[in-house]
């Protein structure tokens, strides 16, 4: 039999998410991918993985999954919930540590606590095809991923790996900063300009709270309405992920990983791409704020990130395996 | 090129606007830029997004950055190197029976046309395609004669079905996937869009030109089997560039 995972409870919304799909831009197909890279990255590296292995996304709740394969390794970052593992040796595995598991044990990751996503990375990764050259699902073009759709009860997911060897576990040498409470960097534009100066202002010294309308399309934000002074149509304009367009309601919308390519919204600023994590992780009815800075500022942010995600990964620690 | 400005879009993007109308010059601009990146390979840029009036050029800011892009992409603007993705001239089949055009009757009424004066004019219009967007494969299609245009519908709907062809603003379109929607949907075509297994997984590609052939009922069933079985292909003729 093939090694897979038996999908008891689907959780809130879990797809396969890894490298970004890119070159479909010019045809309406956005990136998707991971809304929180940084997690999903450590995740991968947890299990030996390369780092954009298509590794689960859970939103607000995991999944219930029983073991069909010899053995599996896996991780899970991005949360304060553990992993609680059912079987004659019931234990829970925080989140941070890999751990193996073996045919038949079932293991469920329950509400996921303060944050709003998070990865659970499997060595090898999942046994499905790229489409348009990535594995990430994009749910509502119904492409990539498991049936390019999320998962549901009954599935059974097909993984590469049928058995993982044991050796020593990995973990995190420091539980990840969620950074649940750190303004949001963005830069502003690219039509910052169809907005009156008292909106700007109010963007930035204002406490916006995520809408529960929120989805991998986009987070949709509650507050004070932000006036445009030109109208709040313009003629269709690119969109990526971190692009905050304000329609006619004044209310901003980030947009993430599942974004619309394209958009007749004004977009009053752009969410650095270090601090796109720090939105992905903001569950519905948290707070969020927003500071402006330059290009050059966020372009060594992101390099900075980078090198301290490799730092991180380099240091990970081993944990003796209790068996 | 006096009037290109250069936007920021955080770190990983820049945009280069050609303008702020729909026109067919500015497009061109777009899509000849377009074609030269893609040619001309700038390091870092990972891709290019192509809209009515400007290109949003995606890079890795681990790579380069936001001066080093504008750079290249100045020196491009400022060179006379032609670049032109091939284009072509699809002829599309267009069903505008009442069963497949729900809004018709509301079309004809709002703009004082009768059916087959509507019918006539959006068939015998080569429409050109500004850009794709919206979602997979969804092409904005340019320009509807001036007795045609209308704005979007008030009501959005919930559910367009596949292959619905539609009109608002200046512009018309066809949704190749079931999706809400707020134009007027005055025909449908059996044809598809849009499927990730082809190599090239949009039918349409800006700088496209397209004409509606208008067919029948029972044309349309024939047809749309025929795609189902693979054994249609719509009609085309490359665009001499």
């Amino acid at each position: 039999m093939k090694p897979a995972l038996n999908i008891m409870a689907p959780g809130v919304h879990t797809t396969a998410q890894g490298a970004k799909r890119i070159g479909y831009q010019d045809i309406g197909v956005p990136g998707s991918g991971p809304l929180d890279p940084v997690s999903f990255r450590l995740a991968n590296a947890l299990v030996g993985n390369a780092g954009d292995t298509a590794a689960f996304e859970l939103l607000l709740q995991g999944p219930t999954c029983e073991v069909l394969a010899d053995a599996i390794r896996v991780a899970l970052v991005g949360c304060s919930a553990g992993l609680e593992v059912r079987s004659e040796r019931a234990r829970v595995v925080p989140a941070g540590q890999s751990v193996r598991l073996t045919r038949g044990e079932v293991f469920r990751i329950g509400p996921l606590g303060d944050s709003a996503c998070a990865y659970l990375a499997i060595e090898g990764g999942f046994d499905v095809a790229p489409v348009l050259g990535s594995v990430s699902t994009y749910v509502r073009g119904v492409i990539g991923g498991f049936e390019g759709r999320r998962l549901q009860k009954g599935d059974v997911v097909p993984l590469r790996l049928a058995g993982a060897e044991v050796r020593a576990e990995s973990a995190l040498p420091r539980a990840l900063d969620p950074g649940l409470e750190q303004p949001v960097r963005v830069v502003l534009g690219p039509q910052a300009d169809y907005f009156t100066d008292e909106a700007v202002k109010t963007f930035l010294s204002s406490v916006y709270t995520v809408s529960p309308q929120s989805d991998r399309m986009g987070f949709r934000l509650d507050g004070p309405p932000l006036a445009h002074a030109k109208g709040y149509n313009i003629v269709s304009d690119g969109v990526m992920p971190g692009s905050i367009q304000v329609p006619g309601s004044g209310q901003p919308i980030v947009l993430m990983a599942d974004h619309q390519t394209t958009g007749g919204y004004p977009k009053i600023a752009t969410v650095v791409s270090a601090d796109l994590p720090l939105v992905g992780r903001r569950r519905p009815g948290r707070p969020i704020r927003f500071v402006s800075i330059e290009v050059r500022e966020a372009e060594r942010h992101r390099k900075e990130q980078e090198a301290a995600i490799r730092h991180e990964i380099d240091a990970l620690h081993t944990v003796a395996h209790a068996e | 090129m006096a009037s290109v400005r250069f936007l920021p879009s955080g770190d990983t993007a820049v945009v280069v606007e050609f303008g702020d109308r729909i026109d067919h010059d500015l497009n061109a601009q777009v899509l000849r830029l377009a074609a030269l990146v893609r040619t001309q390979r700038i390091p870092g840029v990972v891709e290019t997004l192509p809209t009515f009036r400007s290109l949003l050029v995606h890079y890795d800011p681990l790579v380069t950055n936001s001066a080093g892009v504008r750079a290249a992409i100045e020196g491009l603007l400022h060179s006379s190197r032609v670049a032109a993705a091939p284009a072509r001239t699809w002829r599309i089949p267009a069903c505008y029976d009442g069963s497949h055009a729900p809004d018709l009757e509301d079309v004809a009424k709002r703009t004082g046309l009768n059916v087959d004066e509507i019918i006539r004019l959006h068939s015998s219009t080569r429409f050109h395609v500004y850009m794709v967007g919206f979602s997979p494969g969804f092409p904005y299609m340019g320009d509807l004669p001036a007795a045609l245009v209308l704005p979007r519908r008030t009501d959005p709907r919930v559910r367009v079905p596949a292959g619905s062809i539609a009109i608002a603003t200046s512009m018309t379109a066809i949704y190749p996937v079931e999706s809400p929607g707020g134009w007027h949907l005055i025909g449908a075509t059996p044809v598809r869009l849009f499927a990730a297994h082809w190599a090239r997984p949009a039918l349409l590609s800006p700088g496209d030109k397209v004409c509606f052939e208008p067919v029948g009922p029972p044309e349309f069933d024939a047809i749309r089997a025929a795609v189902a079985a693979n054994r249609y292909e719509v009609p085309c003729e490359a665009i001499e560039a």
